[in-house]
């Protein structure tokens, strides 16, 4: 079974139904089936979401990006201070980094107000947290390799051509 | 009443049997069209980033005849490292406009009135027009599904007389998808040195090659002087509108077809030019992508149209399934006008590819799998009717 073709048919359209798959692969629907519950297990696959521009719904949410400068712990390295963080519900997406500064958290909120709370009275009080820049997103020109600023008609094409 | 003043040339060329298709699909709202022989993806972000400096930068002029150096150099670097073959880029390299043009001063510098040109049926449409325009004769070969559309060193020596002059080849395959293994040329290459034959081959679909790998016949050490290569950006970088190819050959006909190429065209476009020296560069793994695509989407479809009762084989090459309608009792054209006027899914008749495409359609896969998937729903419709 060719995992990585499965994954990447996945990965640009989660919905696409098993019979297609099985007939894009040249596998039987049991096999992908299988293949796929084995990947949910292995947590290769981590869930089937949906990408939302929510900038066309006129709500006011917003999303920050906010550097965390932290202190590694004797034993976990940073994985503890990691997790006393990324457990917050507020927190969106959280890498560890290197260069200036150690994490890098994307936060989602109701407003702006949110945020600044989350960050004044959860996180920055976290004991081996050292420093926070938040930066507050004003535009979304792309997300997980889909330009949301469409500007290019796929459909450009004659209809018939040798 | 103007038909009189028209060369007798011109008369002699057959209308495309694909115009037709065309002027009734593009009157047509609410068309699926499995009909089009381009890729779906936009050219990649970097050639044409790459393109644009250069007009802003004001390379705006002429190139050299043969195209610039840099990218000639390219060319070669990339023959080399893709399929293992050494050309030279002062020598042996023009850069044309498309691999169209490349044909056409191929013949052109080539043929004499009288010789023969040996042409595969089906075939790209280009190619007969091209040898009657050279004033040459084409011989046509009648390849088969039962060969899987490949070509058989007993049809190509039966083909041959005293008056042939070129064989003229392209695999991976317009229309039919067919392709040639190594093994499969190691049985014509000998034909091909005995009779002192010169091939052209177009290899324009040679990057998208599936689950065999794509041989050249410029491979075979013994009649490499004797092919002329055509290739270009048009599959392999989605760069169909940028009108770019390129021909390798022996430096004798390279100064022939350059004397053609160098008063008609001059040089091929600039920009297009700058464009595909990123292209070749640094867009290997773009094309692997994409072929990767068409690959998924290749399966997909010829599963659908054999589970429809349409029996195709699975092609190794090109964008393009070559599935047979004879079980419907229709002929191509009727087929492809009748599902067109039902069902507005648009397909080419096979006899557009010439005489032996009767009894097959040529569909394009290099649309999504979205797309593909609405308009076999439509086939089947329409099979479900025609066959009541």
């Amino acid at each position: 079974m060719k995992e990585l073709a499965l994954l990447s048919l996945l990965e640009k359209n989660a919905r696409m139904e098993v019979k297609d798959l099985a007939m894009a692969l040249q596998e039987s629907e049991e096999n992908v089936l299988n293949t796929m519950s084995d990947l949910e297990k292995r947590k290769v696959i981590c869930g089937y979401h949906t990408m939302i521009n929510y900038d066309h719904l006129n709500k006011d949410d917003v999303m920050a990006l906010i550097q965390i400068n932290a202190t590694p712990e004797r034993e976990y390295g940073y994985d503890r201070v990691a997790a006393n963080i990324y457990k917050f519900p507020e927190v969106d997406t959280m890498y560890l980094l290197s260069g200036a500064y150690e994490f890098l958290v994307i936060i989602k909120g109701k407003t702006m107000q949110d945020v600044a709370n989350f960050v004044a009275s959860k996180l920055a009080i976290i004991e081996s947290v050292t420093g926070t820049s938040t930066y507050f997103v004003l535009k979304q020109y792309k997300n997980n390799g889909v330009a949301f600023v469409a500007d290019e008609d796929p459909n450009d094409r004659l209809v018939v051509t040798p | 009443m103007y038909e009189e003043y028209l060369s007798q040339k011109v008369k002699e060329i057959k209308p495309s049997g694909i115009r037709k298709f065309f002027d009734l699909a593009s009157q047509m709202e609410g068309v699926i069209s499995l009909g089009v022989g381009e890729p779906d993806f936009a050219t990649p972000w970097k050639i044409r980033e790459a393109a644009i400096y250069s007009i802003e930068k004001g390379k705006t002029f002429y190139t050299a005849n043969q195209g610039l150096l840099e990218l000639r150099e390219e060319i070669c670097k990339y023959q080399k490292r893709r399929f293992n073959l050494d050309y030279d880029p002062i020598k042996n390299t023009i850069v044309t406009v498309g691999g169209s043009e490349g044909i056409d001063i191929a013949l052109r510098a080539l043929v004499n009135p009288g010789d023969e040109v040996i042409l595969l049926d089906p075939s790209y449409v280009a190619y007969m027009p091209g040898v009657q325009l050279a004033g040459a004769v084409p011989v046509t070969i009648t390849l088969t599904q039962e060969n899987q559309f490949k070509l058989t060193p007993e049809l190509l020596e039966a083909a041959i007389t005293d008056k042939t002059k070129l064989l003229l080849l392209n695999f991976p395959n317009n229309p039919t998808g067919g392709f040639m293994t190594k093994e499969d040329y190691e049985k014509i290459v000998p034909i091909i040195k005995q009779h002192d034959l010169l091939v052209i081959t177009d290899e324009i679909y040679a990057e998208l090659s599936y689950d065999e790998k794509f041989c050249s016949i410029a491979s075979f050490d013994e009649i490499k002087d004797h092919v002329i290569l055509i290739s270009g950006y048009s599959k392999a970088y989605a760069m169909t509108g940028w009108r770019l190819g390129y021909v390798l050959a022996h430096e004798t006909f390279i100064k022939a077809m350059n004397k053609i190429h160098q008063f008609v065209i001059m040089s091929a476009p600039t920009a297009a030019q700058y464009g595909a020296i990123e292209a070749m560069r640094h867009c290997d793994s773009e094309i692997e992508s994409m072929q990767q695509s068409y690959m998924l989407r290749r399966n997909y479809i010829v599963e659908g149209f054999n589970n429809l009762g349409l029996e195709t084989f699975m092609p190794q090459g090109a964008f393009y399934i070559f599935p047979c309608i004879k079980s419907t009792g229709m002929t191509s054209e009727e087929f492809c006008e009748a599902l067109l006027n039902d069902q507005k899914v648009a397909c080419v008749p096979g006899t557009a590819f010439g005489d032996a495409g009767e009894g097959f359609i040529r569909v394009s896969y290099a649309y999504s799998i979205d797309q593909i998937k609405e308009a076999l729903g439509r086939i089947e419709l329409f099979l479900n009717k025609i066959r009541k």
